[in-house]
């Protein structure tokens, strides 16, 4: 069996067997707003933030298998509003001061929640951790207050680096990412590492040392463009 | 963090620990997928897994170091600080608190010079909370190491505080000749089975082996024919049809498959496995044998709660005789192509572990965290194989299907809920315990059986399952109505619903595993929201807050822990809607009622070290 077709709101959408939701939408241009997925890494499922409905039933489109002539719904204002209460529950659950932060502008939970025009705070309140900074190493800095639990750094340097610098500690509220080691200098990390790169961490977690706010403001990732712009101006082509 | 050997002292050196660890290693051949097991081992050697112990083990078993401490940080029974040699875990469960806990931890407490959450500082105790350790029927209770002890009282606290003072092993608090115990005599001292009432399926008279001889002379369809046509569903809560789990599982092209006993019952207020496992340990596993038969598997897992430790060598027991017997190895009962074995897994103190993905994780020695479904377990389960994985209650059942025929199951209960089912009755009754009862009794039926007439509130299911009202006690224990694992839990006219609520949210945010958004982070907000309507703080708008706040849990998260845990709230302010209100204050002007100034204030009134005059009301000049 070579491929079938299925509906995202309504637009027609063509996938490979095997294809996951997301896959087959980013190949049409249909852009599911993410934050734990990124192209290349394996899928996780984690944020919830690519939610849609499937079916009729709340699924995770980035590892949920696209099925033939499935109706899917991405864009609705109640799959939007779920979209919005788990971005502003990444927000709360970290530190996320966004004037002061080196990845502002280049920041995808701030560009998603942008997206999802969310302009002001949300009920919920701040759980204002107060997580240890990690700068031992001589060229990266980790500041896990800023850390939204995405996993992309631990499957890039596992599947990508062949390393296994990052895991998961912990449970529940007090899962959180930590170095294969003492510290971070106590890992083979390198910052040529694809893990260490800034399109791997989608906040200011993991930080390059001495190339903070190098790039002007007006230039950044999302100062133009929403996030998702690059998959949707697929279909504008 | 400071290792073991910094901590405290063992009277070995690193070397000496390393070697040992490696050892332990080498007893598991190595393996990472039994990481727990080898865990357990290095924990209960060394009362801590240390950073060291993790270098060794990760060296060992080819993993990294973080993903060792990834699964030593998951389980609350592993511990990568050092305890106590002896380590006395009180169950803090609701039902212990309304059953006395407070004076019980207060006299531990006052034995042994700690406070819940400390070691003492000569390495001798530690003690701690533990939620639910499936003892509602006898509460308050602990675990002394691998021992249980029930029905606490000061007195008894005292008793025992002073014998393990005196340097005497926990298990000589069961018994003085405990070595020369049998397993069942060690488990039934250990804690009373309370079987209430026996119905004709589980705890009434069973015959040995008549299932497991009649599916010999079955073809494995002509089994999961039989299955499917007793109507057999799922004890274990979510009620998904055995026929139609093991037929999914033969149907598979693999010819490596496995049978999965879940013994992780960690539904707060159940129970019921803790009384079949033994008392009836024959009869589950016959039936485990019977579905490796019917789905064409040869190797089977029993993964036991960490708090079901006292019942380890109780099933090693009952599975060695059963080798011996031939129930069990190779050419099972004289057929040749008939070989399957069962080893048992031992958890560590996760709830989450009783979702079938993340038992299958834990399995493999991996944190209990859930799979991704699809693909689901019965094509792609244990290490990639096809996997059964059913509840005790479940393979208990199957066993005595066999045996007496679908129809005699099917025609007992009602329309979609055939046969009995195990219900754990504990909380405010006067006979809390076990009745095997067939399905379709009202709640008010079970709770004059049970007397728990005076009920204000019954929690069906358990926390993730529905709390009811006096009203409706008219509903039928069915699927299709109250579907329940099995938890019963009475609640009296006395008990503050909010402090339920509050405890089974703290309980949902303490047991989830933290893989996904919502159940990780929504449910703290559960609970703080909860906790401003016990103080007192919450405004009207706060209860559209908590039903919104749940919907977004409930349809976003990954696993059945998110999608239920909300309950608690929900059902609570359907069926207890005073509650709330009666804690909403109005906002008042424009001050936000919700704006506890006490609170907000401390901190600065902590390092100004002086009180305020405007909101001290006890100032004065």
């Amino acid at each position: 069996m070579s491929g079938f077709t299925f509906q995202i709101d309504g637009i027609e959408i063509t996938a490979k067997e095997g294809q996951t939701i997301m896959e087959a939408a980013d190949e049409t241009g249909i852009y599911i707003p993410r934050l734990c997925d990124h192209e290349g890494l394996r899928h996780q499922g984690g944020c919830r933030v690519c939610t849609v409905k499937a079916g009729g039933r709340s699924v995770a489109a980035c590892t949920q298998p696209a099925a033939p002539d499935q109706l899917v719904e991405n864009e609705t204002p109640h799959i939007n509003k779920l979209r919005r209460d788990l971005v502003g529950m990444l927000f709360n659950e970290g530190n996320h001061l966004c004037p002061i932060c080196e990845a502002s502008g280049n920041c995808e939970l701030q560009a998603m929640a942008y997206r999802l025009g969310m302009t002001e705070p949300t009920q919920f309140p701040y759980l204002e951790p107060c997580r240890p900074v990690d700068a031992s190493h001589p060229d990266v800095a980790l500041d896990n207050n800023r850390c939204i639990s995405c996993g992309r750094c631990v499957r890039a340097s596992q599947d990508v680096d062949g390393k296994g610098v990052f895991g998961y500690v912990g449970r529940g509220i007090h899962r959180h990412i930590a170095a294969n080691g003492a510290d971070l200098a106590d890992t083979d990390a390198e910052v040529t590492d694809f893990a260490i790169s800034a399109e791997v961490c989608p906040v200011g977690c993991i930080i390059r040392k001495r190339e903070g706010f190098s790039r002007p403001i007006g230039t950044r990732d999302y100062d133009n463009h929403l996030i998702g712009h690059d998959i949707e101006k697929k279909r504008d082509e | 963090m400071q290792g073991c050997d910094n901590g405290m002292t063992t009277g070995s050196k690193p070397s000496a620990e390393q070697h040992q660890i490696a050892l332990i290693c080498e007893r598991y051949q190595n393996d990472p997928h039994r990481m727990l097991d080898i865990l357990r081992d290095v924990q209960d050697r060394f009362r801590c897994i240390s950073r060291a112990a993790m270098q060794t083990v990760a060296a060992k078993t080819g993993l990294t170091q973080v993903a060792v401490e990834g699964v030593a940080s998951f389980y609350a029974f592993l511990s990568l600080e050092p305890k106590g040699r002896v380590t006395i875990r009180l169950c803090n469960d609701i039902v212990d608190q309304f059953a006395g806990l407070a004076a019980v931890t207060e006299a531990f407490e006052k034995e042994l010079g700690i406070t819940v959450g400390q070691t003492s500082a000569d390495g001798a105790f530690s003690l701690e909370n533990t939620p639910c350790i499936g003892m509602c029927d006898q509460a308050p209770a602990a675990m002394i190491n691998d021992v249980v002890v029930t029905a606490l009282t000061p007195e008894k606290v005292r008793a025992i505080a002073a014998a393990l003072k005196d340097g005497k092993r926990p298990e000589d608090l069961i018994s003085d000749r405990f070595d020369d115990l049998t397993p069942h005599a060690r488990a039934v001292r250990m804690v009373d089975n309370n079987i209430k009432h026996a119905g004709t399926v589980l705890l009434g008279p069973v015959s040995d082996e008549a299932g497991l001889k009649k599916a010999l002379e079955r073809t494995p369809t002509q089994i999961i024919d039989q299955i499917e046509a007793s109507g057999l569903r799922g004890c274990g809560g979510a009620g998904f049809t055995t026929g139609m789990k093991w037929r999914f599982a033969s149907q598979t092209e693999e010819n490596r498959r496995f049978i999965i006993c879940n013994a992780d019952e960690g539904e707060p207020g159940t129970f019921k496995d803790r009384v079949l496992l033994t008392e009836r340990p024959h009869l589950l596993i016959e039936g485990m044998t019977i579905a490796a038969r019917a789905v064409g598997a040869r190797e089977g897992i029993i993964y036991l709660r960490g708090e079901y430790v006292y019942l380890r060598e109780l099933l090693e027991e009952v599975l060695a005789e059963r080798r011996e017997k031939t129930l069990l190895g190779n050419a099972i009962l004289g057929s040749d192509d008939f070989n399957f074995d069962i080893r048992v897994q031992m958890g560590a103190g996760a709830y989450i572990c009783g979702e079938e993905g993340a038992l299958i994780s834990s399995c493999e020695g991996l944190p209990g965290e859930p799979k991704t479904r699809p693909p689901f377990p019965v094509t792609s389960g244990y290490l990639g194989h096809p996997t059964v994985v059913n509840n005790v209650e479940t393979f208990c059942h199957a066993a005595r299907i066999l045996d007496c025929g679908a129809g005699w199951f099917f025609d007992m209960g009602t329309e979609g809920s055939h046969g009995t089912k195990l219900f754990s009755v504990s909380g405010d009754c006067i006979n809390p315990g076990i009745y095997e009862l067939p399905y379709g009794l009202s709640v008010r039926e079970l709770l004059e059986m049970a007397g728990g007439e005076d009920a204000a509130a019954v929690l069906v299911g358990g926390p993730s399952g529905t709390m009811i009202a006096r009203d409706t006690f008219h509903r039928k224990l069915t699927f299709d109505d109250l579907a329940t694992g099995g938890a019963i839990v009475v609640f009296s006219s006395q008990r503050n619903i909010l402090e339920i609520v509050e405890y089974y949210m703290s309980f949902f945010v303490h047991e989830s595993c933290g893989y996904c958004t919502p159940c990780r982070v929504g449910n703290v907000f559960l609970q703080k929201a909860v906790a401003k309507f016990r103080k007192g703080l919450a405004n009207p708008a706060d209860i559209a807050y908590l039903k919104d706040l749940s919907a977004t849990i409930m349809e976003t998260s990954r696993c059945g822990l998110g999608m239920t845990s909300p309950n608690p709230i929900l059902s609570t302010l359907d069926n207890f809607p005073l509650v709330y209100s009666a804690m909403v204050k109005p906002p008042k002007d424009r001050i936000r009622a919700t704006f506890d100034i006490q609170s907000a204030i401390s901190d600065a009134r902590v390092l100004a070290k002086r009180r305020s005059s405007i909101y001290d009301k006890d100032f004065s000049k």
